[in-house]
């Protein structure tokens, strides 16, 4: 497959009090952008076990997305810290599984920011595009 | 037959040897055991071949204790013979359940470990460039070895597992309760894991010297600094997996004042130790300034090394992306 035929499939978390909250936004606004982010709504960013964006990966997404509230904003206070550090942590871990940082993003987008989120949605896109399939092997490492 | 004593298999797969240690290691124990039981294949204690074993009924043994994780064509081979002879499957030590230290070389494939092990290590002396082949002609003989798979697989993702014996190796109380469950047909559901579900800080003794809110601003390696025998060790920034692993093990490296490696494997509740580890190690850097967590985030040297030590086979990713290994 030719990367410019590939789309790449890509999962996104956004928190409920202002990432989706965005994203809504932009759809509402009917802003058009790239629709290979399949969204999840979680009620923080610090919500995001890293066993999710591992088990994303494995189940065949090529790019992972978590998006929170602008950092001091969270609604929990400190959960988008939280989020930060274990991405920063997990990105690190991620390369040592062969899966490149470019493939996994943070990103704050306000409740009021649709156009951010528009704007994430195909920067993103376009980046794992030019990288092409993750091709992990959908049952991981179960014998054949 | 009703009076015959239950037939029980020992194998061994890709091990260190130290699982067969533990069994060896029941001392006395080990004589009830043999007196209850009828050994019907142990290859490092006794004299049986795989004839014997294939000569036997499906479902003719009680039991099969097997250690070790799955490497070679060779093992698959006699795992799955096992697992039809036998009524009971039990992974036995912390490779059989997870995948274990071999399972580590799931960050490489076969030709990155043959090329290190049989040319570059700095002992290797192979001028002829020889290599391990599965077949080889010599003398008009055709000889035959196994195939070493790219991937190390725990025992469950090659035949149906029934019950597993954590640890490495699995210490004497849990074999032995094990053992007699097994005997008495007081056995927990299918597919438990034999030691109790919860993590090893509740029971552990430094525990109570955890700080209310833990905080870690530095990692350190156990070498460098002098550890303190009693505090808890995430409380001194050295990483301990106690949070994100299963008890039952005594605390033996603990009270050897060394931190847990996360040998018992995860508890019911979570299924990727490493990533259940990093998350709640991620939680308790004590910052919020981004150039701070870099530096800390830069200090852990061998992320996944560290928190998938035993598990890195029976974790979600399984193994390191095939085309990235040069
Ligand atoms: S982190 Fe380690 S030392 Fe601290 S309480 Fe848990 S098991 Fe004990
Ligand atoms: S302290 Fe941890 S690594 Fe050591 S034996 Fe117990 S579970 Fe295994
Ligand atoms: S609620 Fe939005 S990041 Fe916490």
């Amino acid at each position: 497959m030719s990367n410019a035929t590939f789309e790449p499939r890509l999962v996104g978390f956004l928190c409920n009090w202002c990432s989706y909250t965005g994203a809504d936004l932009a759809g509402t606004a009917r802003m058009t952008y790239a629709p290979n982010v399949r969204i999840i709504r979680v009620m923080c960013s610090g919500r995001v076990d890293p066993q999710f964006v591992l088990k994303a990966f494995k189940e065949g997404a090529d790019g992972v997305l978590i998006s929170g509230c602008h950092l001091g904003d969270c609604h929990y206070k400190e959960g988008n810290y939280k989020a930060l550090r274990r991405y920063k942590l997990l990105s690190k871990m991620l390369e040592q599984f062969g899966i490149e940082k470019e493939r996994f993003r943070l990103e704050w987008v306000s409740a009021a920011e649709g156009i951010k989120f528009q704007q994430v949605c195909n920067e993103f896109t376009e980046q794992v595009r030019k990288m092409g399939p993750l091709n992990l092997s959908p049952n991981g490492g179960q014998h054949e | 037959m009703s009076n015959a004593k239950p037939k029980v298999a020992f194998y061994w797969c890709a091990s260190c040897g130290g699982c067969e240690e533990s069994i060896v290691d029941l001392a006395e124990d080990i004589l009830k055991v043999v007196a209850a039981v009828d050994i019907v294949f142990w290859p490092v204690a006794l004299d049986f071949k795989k004839k014997d074993v294939e000569a036997m009924p499906d479902g003719s043994i009680a039991v099969s204790f097997i250690n070790g994780a799955i490497r070679l064509s060779e093992q698959e081979e006699m795992v799955k013979m096992l697992r039809r002879k036998s009524g009971l499957v039990v992974a036995h030590g912390s490779c059989a359940h997870m995948g274990g230290i071999p399972g580590l070389g799931n960050f490489w494939n076969k030709e990155t470990i043959f090329r290190r092990a049989y040319h570059t290590t700095p002992s290797t002396d192979n001028p002829d460039k020889v290599v391990p082949l599965e077949k080889t002609v010599y003398d008009g003989k055709e000889l035959t070895l196994p195939s070493f798979f790219d991937t190390v697989y725990s025992l469950d993702q090659v035949i149906d597992v029934d019950y597993y014996l954590p640890g490495c190796a699995p210490p004497r109380d849990l074999i032995l309760n094990a053992v007699t469950a097994i005997l008495e047909g007081k056995l927990p559901p299918k597919g438990s894991v034999l030691s109790p579900n919860k993590s090893e800080c509740d029971t552990c003794d430094r525990n109570k010297t955890k700080p209310e809110k833990l905080s870690i601003k530095e990692i350190k390696r156990t070498w460098e600094i002098i550890l303190d025998p009693e505090k808890c060790f995430l409380a001194q920034g050295v990483i301990c997996m106690g949070p994100a692993t299963r008890d039952g093990c005594g605390h033996r490296c603990i009270n050897g004042n060394m931190p847990c490696r996360g040998c018992f494997g995860p508890t019911d509740q979570v299924y990727d130790q490493g990533a259940k580890f990093l998350s709640a190690l991620a939680s308790i850097l004590d910052t919020n300034d981004e150039k701070e967590m870099d530096r800390i985030v830069q200090s852990i040297v061998d992320p996944a090394g560290t928190f998938y030590r035993f598990s890195l086979p029976k974790s979600l990713l399984g193994r390191k992306r095939m085309e990235t290994i040069k």
